[in-house]
């Protein structure tokens, strides 16, 4: 599989995730699709093409000549019967964008929100776009999206003073149609843009302030909803082609596996079976998935075995033994002088294991040849990279590949991994005929590109008074997403060494990637453990500890909400009652967390019964998809802070499937309170992953509060917990 | 070897030349052309697949076709009866009781599965009853509530 896993790890590094906070303001090239083509693609309609303020260049940067557009974007389009479709790159997979994104649209038009129709990631219809991950949509892709519909209006608002001979002052939008003030006549939209083309630029159209909002800013149910409950949804896997076969690759033994020999002749026995054999590539084809399989086992193959260097237990040596250079996160004042007017130290170690991703969808795609052109319908977080990447595997124009993304049933980051849809493209042209990949569950652990291993080191002090000293801390392999510490702390110093995927390439025995608030989850649990290590020390009320020590006032006022409706009553841990308090930073929101959790000693069992969770991320455009983004964070992060750990020998995965890699399911299932910190008028901030940072230290701190013992490893498994409660 | 088999999908007598050796689901799906039962795990370890064999929640992945033969199938598609959602579809949209969605068709088949045997159960009943259906999204709240809400307005009744 060399050949090919070199070519895809390089394809794929490309593709991952990085920090990209320098890339904004960094434009490019314009919109790379020819007006004309555009305009044969989405039929008639008004075309509204409008300026973009350089800001909202946003995360453009330049990746392979491409950025979101600066000069001429096209977002939406009005057609002749009144509907109006908005297109994006960015996808759909349950963060619900489906519906805010449209609420924003028919807002900013003045449209009703059911004539909104979104056209997502597809590489011929919408905008470039680096990918849906960082919980960028919102925050990134919404301010120019509602910009080109308040231009689209402002427009319109011109065409009909003209056909009505009213002056534009005169004129007021409401519902899909200009009307005259105080008089009777009206024009509708389609009817100003029936049959007609209009390309007319207005510059400086201001977007609605929070007292113009009608739909952004009130709750909506999903708009998909009922496709979703029906089956109709078509997520990669429903999408058939005539003549379609599936496809089962033959897979090495574990990462690093080189092919050495391979027999393929029973496979070929089988009725009605394909067998391709390319280079690195084994793939038996069939019309039914199960043939295609069962012909897969009549392969014999011999593969090369690399040594294995690390297991799930010597990982986090091994991975300290190969740490590269620190990178200075943050520091300020002066370690040395902090340590002096420390009256109490605390100096701790915590560890997080690899964790999968594990959609509930494994990654699929299917793909196609059509004389020199290619579609590719994939479930995937990143279309126009994946765009780039087919053509430049199967060396062709990216003009001549188009990506096509249905539904997608979850991704949490690991869907801006692509192998999958490689694979398909490859042997869609290899063959001629359309080729569905659907991965197994097992292959879907194998190649998931994990959350990595990690190891955070802490030292900090506190005077008896309960005011932080110092602070000196150094994560290694998560990266420095939420590294930074938010407590008014004079004497300070953050370093990285290796940041989560790039790190060196002796560290992971396999690929690792971004994981829902990447290095968040381990930054947050480490700081907000060492946090109530140190309020415990003083013997401090744990939220009366932050809330002495924190300076920004909208952490506090999380911290605050959070406490109010949980009824929160002060007192030193540990106290009994197992509650726990966390609280952190992700994608410009702010969370606290409050739990409540009940261990069971004798199992080492922890359930967790009651989460409250306060958020504040700026203007919220859908409250009710908001809500639910946060039961899920919650719900989710359960997982890694209690089960999810996956088990290896090297390259070699133990995890195969959900018999021995747990996710929560619902006899876990807390009480769970949201809170939505009203902030309408500052700028909309990620919601879709901010309340699962503080799961790891808040169910670690009430374990804690509940037994006087603390974990200082992710998972807190039935076996870590009992084993800490008989050293204790 | 292919065999004729005859069942009832969805309220339809089906005849179809088969290997009774071959998996429900694979048969559902691309055969079948329904898109419905989702493949998750392919072990029984996720209820994505979750469908209705007499009135009894199955898992179509580890369901053999010689063990269809002469049954009737319920799958999500044959929940809606003159375009009108069964109440449990209608409660999951309502509730919000989905984000990516992929594994509500098993959530609503199971859910259907639970209500036919047991048109009012208590709330842990439901836990215990979906336990098996895994959701990455974390819609399992909403989900729980859906189902009350559809057991209560169905009022005992099974359909
Ligand atoms: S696919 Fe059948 S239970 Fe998971
Ligand atoms: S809604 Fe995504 S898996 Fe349940």
């Amino acid at each position: 599989m060399k050949i090919f896993d070199d070519k895809l790890r390089s394809l794929e590094e490309e593709n991952q995730e990085r920090d990209f906070s320098d890339l904004i303001d960094d434009p490019g090239p314009a919109f790379p699709l020819d007006r004309r083509e555009f305009l044969k693609l989405v039929g008639g309609g008004i075309l509204i093409f409008c300026t973009m303020p350089r800001s909202f260049a946003q995360e453009g940067g330049r990746r392979g000549g491409h950025s979101l557009p600066e000069d001429f974007n096209a977002f939406l389009r009005i057609g002749e019967d009144g509907r109006v479709t908005g297109y994006t790159g960015k996808i759909e997979m349950g963060q619900g964008i489906i519906t805010s994104l449209a609420q924003m649209l028919a807002d900013e038009l003045d449209v009703s929100y059911d004539s909104v129709h979104m056209v997502m990631g597809d590489t011929a219809l919408c905008p470039w776009d680096r990918g849906t991950f960082g919980s960028m949509t919102t925050r990134f892709f919404g301010p120019p999206f509602r910009a080109a519909a308040a231009e689209a209006k402002a427009v319109l608002v011109e065409l009909a003073s003209e056909k009505l001979g009213v002056p534009k002052e005169r004129l007021k939008t409401r519902d899909g149609a200009v009307y005259v003030v105080g008089g009777s006549r009206k024009v509708t939209y389609a009817e100003l843009t029936k049959g007609k083309r209009i390309l007319r630029r207005i510059k400086g159209v201001p977007v609605e302030t929070a007292a113009d909002f009608e739909i952004i800013g009130e709750p909506e149910i999903r708009r998909d909803g009922v496709d979703k409950v029906t089956g109709r949804a078509q997520y990669a896997g429903d999408v058939k082609e005539p003549g379609m076969l599936c496809a089962r690759i033959l897979r090495p033994p574990a990462h690093g596996a080189r092919l050495v020999s391979v027999d393929t002749s029973g496979a070929k026995e089988v009725e009605g079976v394909e067998v391709v054999h390319e280079g690195d590539l084994v793939a038996v084809l069939h019309p039914d998935p199960e043939a295609a399989e069962k012909a897969l086992g009549k392969i014999k193959a011999m593969f090369d075995k690399p040594q294995p260097y690390a297991d799930d237990k010597t990982i986090f040596e091994h991975l300290l033994k190969v740490a590269p250079a620190g990178e200075v996160v943050a520091e300020g004042g002066n370690l040395a002088e902090g340590l002096k007017a420390a009256d109490y130290i605390v100096d701790e170690t915590f560890l997080n294991s690899y964790v999968a991703h594990s959609p509930m969808e494994p990654h699929t795609a299917l793909a196609k040849m059509d004389g020199n052109k290619l579609t590719i319908w994939p479930s995937t977080q990143t279309p126009f990279p994946l765009q780039d990447a087919a053509a430049s595997l199967l060396g062709m124009l990216s003009a001549n590949v188009r990506v096509i993304t249905p539904f997608v049933g979850g991704g949490f980051g690991g869907k801006s991994a692509i192998r999958q849809a490689l694979e398909a493209a490859r042997l869609a042209k290899l063959t001629g005929k359309p080729i569905q990949v659907a991965w197994s569950r097992a292959e879907e652990f194998f190649y998931d590109t994990f959350r990595p291993a990690a190891v955070v080191r802490i030292k900090a002090g506190v005077t008896k008074a309960g005011l932080l000293t110092y602070w000196d801390y150094g994560v290694y392999y998560a990266g420095s997403r939420g590294s930074e510490q938010f407590y008014n702390i004079p004497n300070h110093r953050t370093m990285s060494y290796g940041s989560g995927w790039t790190a060196p390439q002796s560290a992971h025995p396999f690929a690792t990637g971004p994981w829902r608030a990447p290095g968040n989850n381990t930054n947050t649990h480490a700081r907000e453990s060492h946090i109530d290590m140190l309020a415990a020390k003083v013997g401090m009320d744990p939220i009366e500890f932050r809330l002495r020590n924190l300076r920004d006032e909208r952490m506090q006022a999380v911290l605050r909400a959070a406490a109010d409706k949980f009824g929160w009553k002060p007192a030193k841990s540990p106290s009994g009652r197992g509650l726990g308090v966390a609280c952190g930073t992700d994608v410009g929101a702010v969370v606290a967390h409050i739990a409540e959790v009940a261990v069971d000693k004798k199992t080492g069992h922890v359930q967790v019964k009651r989460v409250v969770c306060a958020q504040e991320m700026g203007l919220c455009i859908n409250p009710e998809g908001a809500r639910i983004q946060m039961e899920g964070c919650i719900t989710m992060g359960m997982g890694y802070a209690l089960t999810e750990e996956v088990k290896f020998t090297g390259g070699d995965i133990h995890t195969h499937n959900f018999d021995t890699y747990t996710i929560p399911r619902f006899s876990w299932l807390p009480e769970i309170e949201t809170v939505i910190v009203d902030a309408k008028d500052k700028p909309a901030q990620g919601g879709g992953e901010p309340a699962v940072i503080c799961m790891g230290a808040v169910v670690a701190n009430a374990v804690y509060d509940a037994t006087g013992v603390r974990l200082f490893q992710l998972p807190m498994t039935p076996e870590r917990v009992k084993a800490a409660l008989s050293r204790a | 070897m292919k065999e004729t088999l005859r069942f009832k999908l969805n309220g339809k007598p089906v005849s179809l030349q088969v290997d009774p050796d071959r998996t429900l689901l694979w048969v559902l799906r691309y055969d079948l052309k329904l898109t419905g039962p989702k493949y998750g795990c392919g072990e029984a370890l996720c209820g994505a697949c979750t469908v209705v064999l007499d009135r009894q929640a199955v898992r179509s992945c580890s369901v053999q076709m010689r063990d269809v033969a002469g049954k009737e199938v319920t799958t999500i598609e044959g929940l809606e009866q003159n375009g009108q959602l069964h109440p449990l579809q209608e409660a999951f949209v309502k509730h919000d009781a989905l984000q990516c969605g992929y594994c509500t068709p098993g959530m609503i088949m199971n859910a259907y599965g639970l209500l036919l045997n047991n048109p009012q159960p208590t709330r842990s009943q439901i836990i215990e009853h979906m336990e098996g259906n895994l959701c990455r999204c974390g819609a399992h709240m909403l989900i729980v509530e859906a189902i009350e809400t559809a057991a209560k307005h169905m009022g005992g009744r099974t359909q």
